[in-house]
């Protein structure tokens, strides 16, 4: 059996009497790039928020790997290698697009509570930024502020900062939303390249998208797993076409 | 950049040198001290979004113990400003780890009930003497041996102090544990899905916060050879507000200027009475409603506004705007 990445076992939570996630068994394989999708409504970012606690479940365990992160916190959870992005689009606004990288990847010089020191021995770290915004086609616009970048390039941003932690788990929640026709296809390369050797879990509403670079999808709907597999099976699925119908399906 | 700063650097030290020569040393000592005060408070409200309306605790009790083990224990100054700023940063250890848990206004209410409760235990102890406060505290010899007896050496000292406090506040902003704070700042969730321990970073503000807050307050007593309730009070945890906010919070010399403002107001102001506490509030008023950056914030931009306009000579970006308003502490 092939290794496990991520998985949940009876994850529910209720907000006011309302089971937004309701008992969802998820297994996400090491190495794949597993996409969620659902109709509006339907829990996806809910699980996301759970899975990353940023949510606490009303019941259910998580598993990372093989261990058992139900009671950790969500900052916790990053330093063990799950790394998330966010639905709307989370960079540190004030700050330059190479100090927006940078940030992240200051633990690694382990001086971040080193108040007594000149803040240039970060520029240590200015050419390992400078190569994953290279890798991201965003190295000219370096020394921009980040609140200054269009939507979709704040998304690319975002991705940049996310790999700069080297996570061996991304939770990618609507990379492309609100991205345009261009910067769709370059973030689509982009997830799938570094989804060679890592493990990704994805929220997105273009099925387009889905389609072409997941590998196994699960679809959600009131909280409950409606249906899992490859795209053909999902897509063929009755009881899928029918939770989609009337639904407006981002396809572009 | 480097030999500009260093420059600007030299003509403050040279500016504080000359300045007891010509204005009041006491006065001098005060607006400095309170100077480092604001500061203090400023690291937290101006750059991790922190607003504290307890901090006189820190400063005043601070002053208090600083004042008993000079005076009871016989210590040396030194002594006491290393005794009361210990207790300061554990005062500001216990308040933060209460108080980061809260946000916005529950953060503030926190701090000042905790506050509170530093001013009861002030005023009901037995080694603070109430209402009278710890009088006539002796000024020692530094370290022993340099004597501080007269306003004019003390100020050399207390200038010494104070300046250091403020430059090791604007190390702290400008150094990787600020880098972590501006980021924690500007997108707090995004920091935590990073990886990055949030609250450790938040208490550890707070701590320096406090414990620079006590190294004002206990400074102090070597200047007035007094602590009394009016420094532990919440009024002022409300004038250290105001300090930051006219000088402008989020700069790191503002709050500086605006604590040289409000004791140089009401210092000379000091005939009109209560007069002086209707022009603060006169000004506070004003500051917020028109000039929200403070003073130094509003001169930053103003400054900026004209480089952008004047020159095409875009090279240079924005990334350390603070430096330019370097010539706030010596009035």
């Amino acid at each position: 059996m092939a290794e496990v990445a991520i998985r949940t076992e009876n994850l529910s939570v209720s907000f006011a009497g309302f089971r937004a996630v309701d008992g969802v068994d998820l297994s996400v394989e090491a190495g794949t790039i597993h996409a969620l999708i659902g109709p509006n409504g339907a829990g996806k970012t809910t699980c996301f928020n759970l899975i990353t606690k940023f949510i606490r479940p009303s019941s259910g365990r998580i598993w990372l790997g093989e261990q058992d992160i139900t009671a950790l916190e969500p900052d916790a959870v990053a330093r063990l290698g799950m790394v998330r992005s966010f639905q709307i689009s989370a960079v540190f606004p004030g700050l330059s697009v190479l100090e927006n990288v940078r940030v992240a990847l200051q633990p690694t010089l382990g001086v971040t509570f080193q108040f007594w020191r000149s803040n240039r021995i970060l520029r240590r770290l200015d050419d390992q930024a400078m190569a994953l915004l290279d890798r991201v086609g965003m190295a000219a616009v370096a020394g921009e502020r980040a609140a200054d970048l269009s939507y979709g390039r704040k998304r690319v941003l975002e991705i940049a900062t996310t790999l700069a932690l080297d996570p061996s788990v991304l939770l990618l929640d609507e990379p492309m939303a609100g991205m345009g026709a261009e910067d769709v296809a370059m973030v689509a390369n982009l997830i799938r390249e570094v989804g060679r050797n890592r493990t990704i879990l994805m929220v997105e509403h273009n099925l387009s998208v889905v389609a072409d670079l997941s590998d196994r999808i699960t679809v959600l709907q009131r909280g409950q797993i409606l249906a899992e597999g490859s795209y053909a099976e999902v897509s063929s699925d009755r009881r899928v076409i029918e939770a989609y119908m009337g639904e407006e399906v981002t396809d572009a | 950049m480097s030999t500009r700063s260093v420059i600007v650097f030299l003509l403050v030290v040279a500016l504080l040198a000359a300045a007891p020569f010509v204005v009041y040393p006491v006065f001098l000592m005060k607006a400095l001290l309170f100077a480092l005060f604001a500061s203090a408070f400023n690291l937290l409200l101006g750059y991790v979004g922190l607003l504290s309306f307890g901090h006189a605790a820190f400063f005043g009790f601070a002053a208090y113990v600083s004042a008993h083990v000079v005076k009871v224990w016989e210590w040396g100054p030194e002594g006491g400003i290393v005794a009361g700023t210990a207790v300061a940063a554990a005062l500001g250890l216990v308040f933060g780890w209460l108080a980061i848990r809260r946000q916005g206004i529950y953060f503030a209410m926190v701090t000042l009930a905790l506050a509170q409760m530093v001013y009861f235990v002030s005023l009901q102890a037995s080694f603070t003497h109430g209402e009278d406060g710890i009088q006539a505290v002796p000024r020692r010899p530094l370290f022993g041996i340099v004597d501080i007896s007269d306003n004019l050496s003390l100020y050399f000292f207390v200038a010494v102090v104070a300046v250091a406090g403020m430059l090791l506040v604007r190390r702290a902003i400008h150094s990787p544990f600020g880098e972590v704070l501006r980021a924690i700042r500007e997108n707090e969730q995004r920091a935590r899905s990073l990886g990055f321990r949030v609250d450790r970073y938040k208490l550890l503000a707070f701590v320096l916060s406090a414990a620079l807050a006590g190294v004002a307050g206990s400074t102090k007593i070597l200047v007035f050879q007094l602590a009394s309730l009016s420094d532990v009070e919440w009024m002022m945890s409300g004038e250290v507000v105001l300090m930051a906010l006219i000088g402008g919070m989020g700069t790191v010399w503002g709050p500086a200027l605006g604590a040289v403002v409000i004791v140089a107001m009401q210092n000379y102001l000091a005939q009109f009475g209560a007069m002086v506490t209707i022009l603060q509030g006169i000004i506070f008023v004003a500051v917020v409603l028109l000039f929200r950056r403070g003073i130094v914030g509003e001169a930053l931009a103003f400054w900026e506004k004209r480089r952008k306009a004047g020159a095409a000579d875009d090279t240079a970006s924005a990334t350390l705007p603070e430096r330019q308003g370097k010539a706030a502490p010596g009035e």
